[in-house]
C-alpha cells in the first residue's frame, strides 16, 4: 500500500534499485577497500580468523532470524535460549546433571540435549504463534524474559568452567586453518539458502510472510510451518549458544547470548531481507552481519573507541534499511 | 468500529487489576509487614521509572508501533543528568529530559519523515543512545552532585510520599486525561486502530506519530533523571532489558501490541503487577519456608506474561468473535 510508484523518480530509480539490491554488497567491498589501504596489518589470515571467528554466533542465530522475519515474525529469544543450551550442556558433559560414562559420550549427549531443548523451546514459541495466534513479538517476549531466568535458576547464577577439548573444538579447533565455527556458519548459511530457494517448505514460508490469508487459502499448513520456522530459530540460538561457551571456557547464565536479538536482526535488517516478511536472502544476511563486524573492526582497529562503535552501528541500520526502502519506492 | 462491551472484554481490560488486587491481598494476608508503609513506598518508588518507560510505550503501542530505545535512553538520560546535578534540582531535570526528548526527536522524524519501521528505527537508537551514553560517562557511572537538591528527585519525601511516586502518578493523571479527553489522544487511538483510514479522515497522523515519541522519550529521559538521583549515580550501562520489561507491562495491562486500543490505568496496574511480583518473592524468602533465588524473579514474570496473554488470546477469540489478533499481523509494518 505504502510503496506507490513515484513518477519523476524513474531516472533515478536505476540507481536506487541497484543500491538497494547491492548496497550491502557494495559497503562491504568498500570496507573492505578501505581496510587495506589505511588499517595496518590487514590483509593478514590472522584479521580474517578473527573477524569471522566473532561474526560466525550473529550468523548463525541471524539464519534462523531470516527464516523468522520472512514468515512476517521475529524471535526476540534467541539470546535467552543461547543462554539456556549453554548452561545445560556443561551441566551434562560436567556431570552435575546425570553422570555419563566417557567423556566423548557425555559431550555428544550434552550437545544434543542442549540443541534438543532450545529446539522444542523454538517450537513453544512457534505454537504460542500459530495456535492461539499470538503476536510473534510478544509470543518470544515470554521466553526473552522467562529463558534467561531458567538458565540462570538451572546454574544458580554460578559459572561453569571446563577445559575439555572434546566439547570446545566447535569452537576452538582449526580444520585446514579455519576456524571450526566458521566451517559450521557456512555450511549452515548454504543449507539455509538452498533451502530458502529450493524446496517448498522454503516457498510456503515466503507465502506465509508475503500473505498469510492467501497461503492458508491455498493449502498451506501455515500452522506447522511457523512451529518449524521457529523450532529452526531455537535449534539454531541453541547450536550458537555451545559455540559461545566453547570460545570462552566457561559458561555464564547471565551473559551468554546477551543482546543477540538485536544483533541478529540487525544483520537481517542490514542484509536487505524485508522485515514486515515475503522477501528474505540469506546471503543477505551474512552480508549484513559481516558489514557490521567489519566497522566495528575498522573503528577499534583505527582507535576509534567501541562505544562510538555503537553509534555508527546505528546509524548504519538506519542507513541501509533507508537505502532499501528507496528502492523499493522506485 | 465500535468494540462491543461485555464481560469477556472486560475482563481481558480490567483482569490485571483484579489480578493485582488478588496479589496484594495475598500478600497482605501471608506477610506481616507487606502492606506496612516502608514497603509501599519503597515498591512505588523503585517501580516508578518503570512505570514512567511504560507510559510512554504505552502509548506508543497504541499507536501501533514500539520503542525499543527507552531503556537505553532512560541510561543516556541519567548521565545527562547527573553532569547537569551540580547546577540544582531543576537544571538535572531539564536536562535528563532534554536528553530523553533530543532521541525521541530523532525517532520520530525518522519514522515519520524516513518512514522506517519503528522496530527498526528505535533499535537503532538503542544503540545509538547506548553509545552516547558511554562515551559522555566515559565507560564509568558518574556521580551526582549531593551539594544540590537534586537527589531529592530519587531519594526525596514530599506529604510523606517519595517524589519519584509523586511524579509517577503525575504523569499517569497527564496521559490519562491527554488519552480520554483530548483530541490528540482520541488520535492516538485512531491511528493505531488504521492508520490509512485516519489519514483519510484529516487526522495530523505525522504530527501524532512524532509526538507519541517524542513523549516516549522525553519520559524516558525523566525515568533516568529518577534513576541518577536515586542511586546517586548516571548510569551508562544501566537500563538493559528495560524496553521489554515496559513492553511485558503494557501487554499485562491488556493494551494489545496492534494498537488501537489501551488504557493507562491498566497499563499502571501491569507495571505494579510484575513488581509486587518481585516484591512478593523477596518476602517469601524472608519467611525462610522457601529459599527462591532472585533468578526465579524472571522466571515467574515470565510466567505470568504467558498467562496474560494466553488469556487474552482466549478472550479475544472466543467473546469477541471479531478480527483476532492473527489478522492484524501488520502491526510491525510503518
Amino acid at each position: 500500500m505504502r510503496w506507490h510508484t513515484v513518477s519523476g523518480m524513474t531516472d533515478r530509480s536505476g540507481v536506487s534499485l541497484l543500491l538497494a539490491r547491492y548496497g550491502t554488497a557494495l559497503a562491504l567491498v568498500v570496507l573492505l577497500a578501505f581496510n587495506f589501504a589505511v588499517t595496518p596489518n590487514f590483509a593478514t589470515w590472522q584479521t580474517l580468523n578473527v573477524n569471522l571467528t566473532q561474526v560466525s554466533t550473529i550468523v548463525i542465530v541471524a539464519v534462523g532470524m531470516t527464516l523468522v522475519i520472512a514468515t512476517g515474525g521475529i524471535d526476540l529469544s534467541v539470546g535467552s535460549l543461547m543462554a539456556i543450551s549453554g548452561a545445560l550442556a556443561p551441566m551434562i558433559f560436567l556431570g552435575n546433571l546425570v553422570g555419563i560414562g566417557g567423556i566423548p559420550v557425555a559431550v555428544a549427549v550434552a550437545m544434543f540435549v542442549a540443541v534438543a531443548a532450545t529446539t522444542l523451546l523454538g517450537a513453544f514459541n512457534g505454537w504460542l504463534i500459530a495456535r492461539y495466534r499470538i503476536q510473534p513479538i510478544v509470543a518470544t517476549l515470554v521466553l526473552y524474559i522467562a529463558g534467561r531466568g531458567i538458565a540462570q535458576v538451572m546454574t544458580n547464577g554460578n559459572l561453569q568452567v571446563f577445559k575439555l577439548p572434546e566439547f570446545q573444538w566447535i569452537g576452538l579447533s582449526r580444520p585446514f586453518g579455519i576456524p571450526a565455527q566458521v566451517i559450521v556458519m557456512l555450511f549452515i548459511v548454504t543449507l539455509a539458502a538452498w533451502m530458502l530457494a529450493r524446496t517448498n517448505f522454503g516457498r510456503q514460508l515466503l507465502a506465509i510472510g508475503g500473505n498469510e490469508r492467501a497461503a492458508r487459502l491455498s493449502g498451506i499448513a501455515t500452522g506447522r510451518i511457523k512451529i518449524a520456522v521457529y523450532a529452526i530459530s531455537g535449534a539454531l540460538a541453541g547450536l550458537a549458544g555451545l559455540v559461545v561457551i566453547a570460545i570462552n571456557s566457561a559458561s555464564d547464565a547471565n551473559l551468554v547470548g546477551m543482546g543477540m536479538e538485536l544483533d541478529a536482526i540487525a544483520a537481517v535488517a542490514v542484509g536487505g531481507t524485508l522485515l514486515s516478511g515475503g522477501r528474505a536472502t540469506i546471503i543477505g544476511t551474512l552480508l549484513g552481519a559481516l558489514v557490521i563486524q567489519l566497522v566495528r573492526y575498522t573503528l577499534l582497529a583505527n582507535g576509534v573507541p567501541d562505544a562510538a562503535a555503537l553509534v555508527c552501528k546505528a546509524a548504519i541500520i538506519i542507513g541501509a534499511v533507508w537505502l532499501q526502502e528507496r528502492g523499493r519506492t522506485a | 468500529m465500535r468494540r462491543k462491551t461485555n464481560w469477556g472484554q472486560m475482563l481481558a481490560s480490567y483482569g490485571v487489576v483484579l489480578a493485582l488486587a488478588a496479589l496484594i491481598l495475598f500478600g497482605s494476608l501471608r506477610y506481616e509487614n507487606f502492606l506496612g508503609s516502608f514497603n509501599i513506598l519503597s515498591v512505588l518508588r523503585y517501580n516508578s521509572m518503570f512505570a514512567l518507560i511504560s507510559l510512554g510505550m504505552c502509548f506508543v503501542i497504541m499507536t501501533g508501533g514500539i520503542d525499543l530505545s527507552v531503556g537505553s535512553v532512560a541510561a543516556l538520560g541519567s548521565v545527562v543528568a547527573a553532569y547537569a546535578s551540580p547546577y540544582g534540582l531543576l537544571p538535572g531535570l531539564a536536562a535528563g529530559v532534554a536528553a530523553g526528548m533530543l532521541a525521541g526527536t530523532l525517532n520520530g522524524l525518522i519514522i515519520t519523515r524516513l518512514k522506517i519501521m519503528p522496530f527498526i528505527t528505535t533499535l537503532a537508537m538503542m544503540l545509538a543512545a547506548s553509545g552516547t551514553a558511554l562515551l559522555l560517562a566515559r565507560n564509568q557511572s558518574v556521580a551526582v552532585s549531593y551539594a544540590t537538591a537534586f537527589t531529592e528527585l530519587g531519594q526525596g519525601n514530599l506529604l510523606g510520599l517519595p517524589v519519584p511516586a509523586l511524579i509517577g502518578a503525575f504523569a499517569y493523571l497527564v496521559g490519562s486525561v491527554v488519552l480520554n479527553l483530548t483530541s490528540s489522544g482520541r488520535a492516538v487511538l485512531a491511528i493505531g486502530g488504521s492508520e490509512d483510514a485516519s489519514r483519510m479522515m484529516g487526522l495530523p497522523v505525522e504530527r501524532i506519530t512524532f509526538l507519541v515519541y517524542l513523549a516516549s522519550g522525553g519520559l524516558a529521559g525523566l525515568a533516568g533523571v529518577i534513576l541518577a538521583a536515586q542511586f546517586g549515580a548516571g548510569q551508562p550501562i544501566e537500563g538493559v532489558g528495560w524496553e521489554l520489561f515496559a513492553i511485558a507491562a503494557v501487554v499485562v495491562g491488556g493494551t494489545l501490541l496492534t494498537g488501537g486500543a489501551g488504557s493507562v490505568v491498566t497499563t499502571l496496574a501491569g507495571v505494579l503487577l510484575l513488581g509486587v511480583v518481585f516484591n512478593i518473592l523477596n518476602f517469601e524468602n524472608g519467611k525462610g519456608w522457601i529459599s527462591l533465588s532472585a533468578y526465579w524473579q524472571s522466571v515467574i514474570r515470565g510466567l505470568f506474561l504467558l498467562a496474560v496473554v494466553l488469556l487474552q488470546a482466549h478472550l479475544t477469540h472466543r467473546v469477541a468473535g471479531g478480527p483476532t489478533v492473527a489478522d492484524t499481523t501488520d502491526s510491525l509494518q510503518p
